[in-house]
């Protein structure tokens, strides 16, 4: 056994001991805390599988923005915690759970272990056709070309679920400010941070958009730490969320699905057919939605995080 | 001179592999929120201290070496404030003087 299967094996043990861990732990921020370490040793995982770009939106997502929004709504829970844990469902309703529970996994591991060897792949295909767009990173081909339908429709999903959240706000309310306003020390150590981090975060957000085009990273990576940067300063009381009746704001929102829209119907109308990218500008167009989709990804998370409005609309 | 180098690399990435075990172990064993955050920093300052010396021969060039390095600085920056903060809030709460009170024991 060589030394790297050594440590894929101690890898595999530690994340199915964490997994078991954030499932069993009976504190909410227990299992949060693991779960977020859960993420951060997944995207370990997608390293040594060689899967770089998935490592870092996992990194970002898991470890990091699912993180806060974990704590942050366990936070919310914190008063009802020990009434919830009281609450015990019955024998009958733990063992149907149970049972529909192994059923699932069950079925997982049947459909992974029934693939054929070697797994059906389309990475040929893929890597035939990288020299289409002028994109180095074949990551970027499939996301924003060759499946570029799917990349469009998670936009809208996230979209989604930002509605889903702002629909909790209460009406007196609707308009306002999402989140509560934080309160920090202008001169503490949270605003020092957030002075000190947030350039170099935006600045490492937008190279890894850049980068994207060539190497592992892109526009769902680099908002996402875009988004960390903009909760961090929220966090630290240097600003507030924008109001949600903000037309701005709301302009960002749109703005990743809309030029990608756009684009697409380009396609439809001049080309051959709907998302389809005229070659010689293949590059230039999906550099553009890029950006746009930058800007809407580090929104909605943020405000994804933040939450429902809680503010009242100054005006 | 690559086989300096090289003992150099291994003698700091087990230095730091060490203070990565100790500090692990320190957080596992202490007794309360304070002493736990002591045996943390010592793993994220001199741990990856270590490790990032250890790798920097290694490095393909001064790019990947100042990349280590900035992982360093970075570590070092969100180490002490998020301990800072942590240590603040323990006072904040007041868990330090229930600790004291009831002495050393097995953790929370």
């Amino acid at each position: 056994m060589s030394i790297q299967t050594a440590l894929e094996l101690v890898l595999a043990a530690v994340v199915l001991g964490l997994a078991a861990w954030a499932v069993a732990a009976r504190e909410t921020s227990a299992a949060v805390v693991g779960f977020i370490a859960y993420g951060l040793l997944i995207a370990l995982v997608w390293v040594a599988l060689g899967a770089v770009d998935v490592a870092l939106a996992e990194a970002a997502i898991g470890g990091g923005l699912g993180g806060v929004l974990l704590l942050s709504a366990g936070a919310r829970l914190r008063e009802n915690e020990k009434r919830a844990a009281a609450e015990r469902p019955g024998a009958g309703a733990r063992l149907a759970a149970a049972a529909l529970s192994a059923m699932v996994a069950a079925g997982l591991a049947v459909a992974v272990l029934r693939l054929p060897t070697p797994a059906p792949t389309l990475a040929p295909q893929a890597a035939a056709n990288a020299a289409a767009t002028g994109m180095g990173n074949p990551i970027t081909n499939v996301l924003m070309a060759f499946r570029a339908m799917d990349t469009l429709l998670e936009k809208f999903v996230l979209l989604l679920g930002l509605v889903g959240v702002w629909s909790l706000a209460a009406d007196r309310l609707w308009g306002g400010n999402p989140g509560p306003r934080h309160q920090a020390d202008p001169l503490g150590l949270l605003a020092f941070l957030a002075r000190l981090l947030a350039p170099i975060g935006v600045v490492v957000g937008i190279y890894m958009v850049w980068t994207g085009a060539d190497h592992p990273g892109g526009a769902f990576q680099g908002g996402t730490v875009l988004a960390a940067m903009w909760l961090l300063t929220m966090m630290a009381g240097l600003t507030d969320t924008p109001p949600v009746s903000s037309l701005r704001l709301r302009l960002v929102l749109v703005a990743g699905p809309g030029v990608f829209l756009v684009v697409g119907l380009a396609g439809l109308l001049f080309g051959a057919a709907f998302l389809s990218y005229p070659a010689a500008y293949a590059k230039p167009l999906i550099v553009a939605i890029e950006v746009a989709m930058t800007l809407t990804v580090a929104a909605t998370l943020t405000l994804l995080s933040a939450g429902a409005p809680e503010q009242r609309l100054e005006r | 001179m690559r086989l300096a180098l090289d003992v150099l690399t291994i003698v700091a990435v087990s230095g730091g592999a060490f203070f990565f075990l100790a500090g692990t172990v320190g957080m596992l064993r202490f007794p309360d929120t304070l002493t736990r955050l002591h045996a943390l920093t010592k793993a994220d300052n001199l741990g990856v201290g270590l490790v990032v010396v250890g790798l920097l021969p290694q490095a393909a060039g001064p790019r990947e070496a100042a990349e280590l390095l900035g992982t360093w600085l970075l570590v070092l920056l969100s180490g002490s404030v998020v301990s800072q903060l942590v240590a603040r809030t323990v006072f904040a709460t007041d868990r330090l003087g229930d600790a004291l009170a009831r002495g050393p024991g097995p953790p929370r």
